[in-house]
């Protein structure tokens, strides 16, 4: 599936600092029953984002229109759980681009990346500063230089580097995605299956 | 074989590598697929939209589980999006030359128990499916991990997936295990130790006498649940147990692809001198059966023990207060005796056999409770048949229980099967999170002989209490 190519962000951001964010909090499983790419959105986040009968939770950081942004910021180990892509989809659909924390899950991360969503590994300290500059000011903005591998708290001008390998990098900055790359090696691929034991 | 030692680890993730990328990711082949109607659809649109083609069909194998019911599954399904989904999957099967057992297929059930009890798991694959519980193969010596959609749309096209080689981890528990100390209470013990991340960006193996002593089905309990302290597998060296539960399984190798395939699983194994990036050693005596009290599997503790500090587990007070909070515990209380509601065995973590022999071990000539709800749910029919042909189904009729048909059911609470907001739960699953077993219900995890134990007293109790002496 194309996705936009990421280069620079710069926008606000929204605050959740909540450790162990696991998948079932970004889409419970009742939301997962959809044949298509298609709404997610709507769902991100629903438990916690409405009540039981629909009505929005008045302190729940995305009900808050103070808060905006494709910058989705959250506490450490974050995207626990399960492998559902329905996760990514559903912060991709709703608008983010982009998620900071100081710890990712591995299949989440990779599930992001692989769907046009950058997410960014801070230090606690550093993830300390950008909570406190958004409680500090909600429209305070955040600049994420993929190119650089740098991100910026911008009212402050304090700065960390993030790490990510090469190949995705060149994929994310590009819209590239993996199948692109697999088709064009299908004879090697080939031929490795024909050594296969199994 | 190589001179330098290696892992068991590096043998199967090294000789399925199809090309190292410089500063990325392996070019990993994978032996086997395995699919569900949750996690496919969107792929095989993928698929479709770029006008491609599945390139080994016969290493794909379908199966629905996570949203079918399980009463009546001779009827329609009722809720119309499940309907679409387990029909997409049918269709989608068809449409490639995807073996599919559906819902009604004798063969039917959820993906990790199905894919072991058919002899399609074996010792050294590489094996993927859209499900972060793909770990349980590892238990056969197998590299097995969850993927996303997106994944599973390169492996239906090419066989592979681009992925970086995770650091190795090996947690070696020795000792004997004590009366009522099941695999469900190692795995829970280690990932109260570990956290809920404590083996992220790892591949685990599991060693030890613990692990050596124990059945294929408590392996699996095991690997299982790796993913549960943020590793994306576990393994353990296949040996004699291994091989004497695959053999003769419908699709093992037979005659002189066996002896051939046994000749080389013989030597997966971890050498002598070879070295992890991290290790743990745990003592099997300092285990006891384990319950959960928190919202992540890494919130559990002894069952006999009271809830430990926000500081004792090394979580933020916040966000250890909204757990207990949505729990309705409080730091210090003590579990034992805490009211249960309903009582779940089932799974891929546990609803094998060895899980229900377990379960009637305890309720064997007792009564439900009467206000306890008891979900009874086999991970196949396979595992349904042994329990009615065992003489299980009899004990559990007796005791006031009854037995429902397989699938995921309140395992994730994506069909009908779902525990109402607040009401307590001692679940055999994997998972604590808010709102996996239906909006706002709590979930305690544990081991099937826990769950037994609170099905007949309708508190969380200690099933040592309720155990027959052996003679
Ligand atoms: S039983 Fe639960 S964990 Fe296992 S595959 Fe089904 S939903 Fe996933």
């Amino acid at each position: 599936m194309a996705y936009d190519k990421f280069t620079v962000l710069r926008s606000t951001a929204v605050p959740l600092p909540i450790e162990n964010v696991d998948t079932d909090q970004i889409i419970p499983a009742r939301f997962l029953k959809a044949t298509e790419r298609k709404g997610f959105g709507d769902n991100l986040f629903r438990d916690w984002r409405y009540n039981g009968d629909d009505t929005p939770k008045k302190d729940f950081v995305l009900n808050n229109p103070i808060y905006s942004g494709k910058i989705l910021v959250g506490g450490k180990n974050f995207g626990s759980g399960s492998s559902r892509e329905h996760a990514a989809w559903a912060i991709y659909d709703y608008g983010f681009r982009c998620v900071v924390s100081s710890f990712f899950a591995d299949i989440f991360k990779g599930n992001s990346m692989n769907i046009g969503i950058l997410p960014v590994t801070v230090s606690e300290a550093f993830l300390d500063k950008i909570f406190k500059s958004i409680e500090a000011n909600p429209k305070a903005e955040f600049e994420v230089n993929l190119g650089e591998q740098k991100i910026t708290i911008l009212a402050t001008g304090e700065s960390e580097s993030f790490d990510i390998n090469g190949y995705k990098k060149h994929n994310l900055m590009n819209g590239y995605d993996d199948i692109d790359y697999l088709q064009a090696m299908k004879e090697n691929i080939k031929s490795f299956a024909e050594q296969s034991l199994y | 074989m190589s001179k330098t030692p290696s892992t068991l680890f590096d043998k199967v993730w090294d000789s399925h590598v199809v090309r190292k990328i410089d500063d990325g990711p392996d070019v990993f082949f994978i032996d086997r697929h395995f699919i569900h109607e949750v996690t496919s659809p969107v792929a095989f649109l993928g698929l479709e939209g770029r006008g491609l083609k599945v390139m080994f069909p016969e290493k794909t194998f379908a199966t629905a589980d996570h949203n079918t019911p399980t009463i009546n599954q001779h009827l329609p399904v009722q809720d119309p999006l499940s309907a679409n989904q387990l029909k997409a999957l049918e269709r989608n099967s068809a449409k490639y030359g995807i073996s599919h057992w559906g819902l009604g297929n004798p063969k039917n059930g959820i993906v990790h128990v199905v894919g072991p009890e058919n002899g399609i798991t074996l010792p050294g694959m590489t094996i993927v499916c859209g499900d972060s519980h793909t770990s349980t193969h590892g238990a056969f010596g197998a590299i097995a991990f969850g993927i996303g959609t997106s994944e599973v749309e390169m492996v239906l096209t090419s066989q592979c997936i681009m992925q970086p080689k995770p650091k190795k981890m090996r947690i070696i528990v020795n000792g004997k295990l004590g009366k009522g100390i099941t695999p469900k209470d190692v795995v829970l013990y280690i990932i109260s130790k570990l956290t809920a991340a404590g083996a992220t960006g790892y591949f685990v193996e599991y060693a030890g006498e613990v692990f050596e002593n124990m059945s294929m089905e408590g392996r699996m309990t095991v690997c299982n649940m790796s993913i549960e302290m943020g590793a994306r597998g576990g393994m353990v060296a296949p040996d004699e147990t291994t091989f004497n539960y695959i053999k003769g399984k419908d699709k093992a190798p037979k005659g002189e692809a066996w002896d051939k395939a046994l000749a080389y699983w013989k030597t997966l194994k971890t050498d002598a001198g070879a070295t992890f990036d991290k290790e743990y050693n745990f003592d099997a005596a300092d285990i006891e059966p384990m319950i959960t009290y928190g919202t992540n599997p890494g919130m559990g503790m002894g069952i006999t023990k009271h809830i430990p500090t926000a500081k004792a587990i090394g979580s933020s007070q916040a966000t250890y207060d909204k757990s207990l909070n949505y729990m309705g515990f409080h730091e210090d209380d003590e579990m034992l005796g805490k009211k249960v509601d309903y009582v779940f065995i089932g799974s891929c973590t546990n609803g094998r056999i060895e899980d229900f022999r377990a379960f009637a071990s305890i309720i064997k000539g007792k009564k439900k409770a009467e206000h306890v709800t008891a979900w009874i749910v086999p991970g196949s029919h396979i595992v349904e048949q042994q329990i009615k042909d065992e003489g299980i189904l009899d004990i559990l009729l007796e005791a006031g229980f009854q037995l429902r048909q397989p699938g995921c059911s309140a395992c994730l609470a994506m069909n009908d099967d779902k525990i109402p907001a607040g009401k307590y739960a001692v679940s055999t699953s994997n998972r604590n999170f808010e709102g996996r077993q239906g909006p706002g219900a709590r979930t305690m995890l544990a081991s099937p002989l826990v769950a037994a134990a609170a099905a007949i007293t309708g508190v969380v109790t200690d099933p040592r209490e309720l155990m027959v002496e052996e003679l």
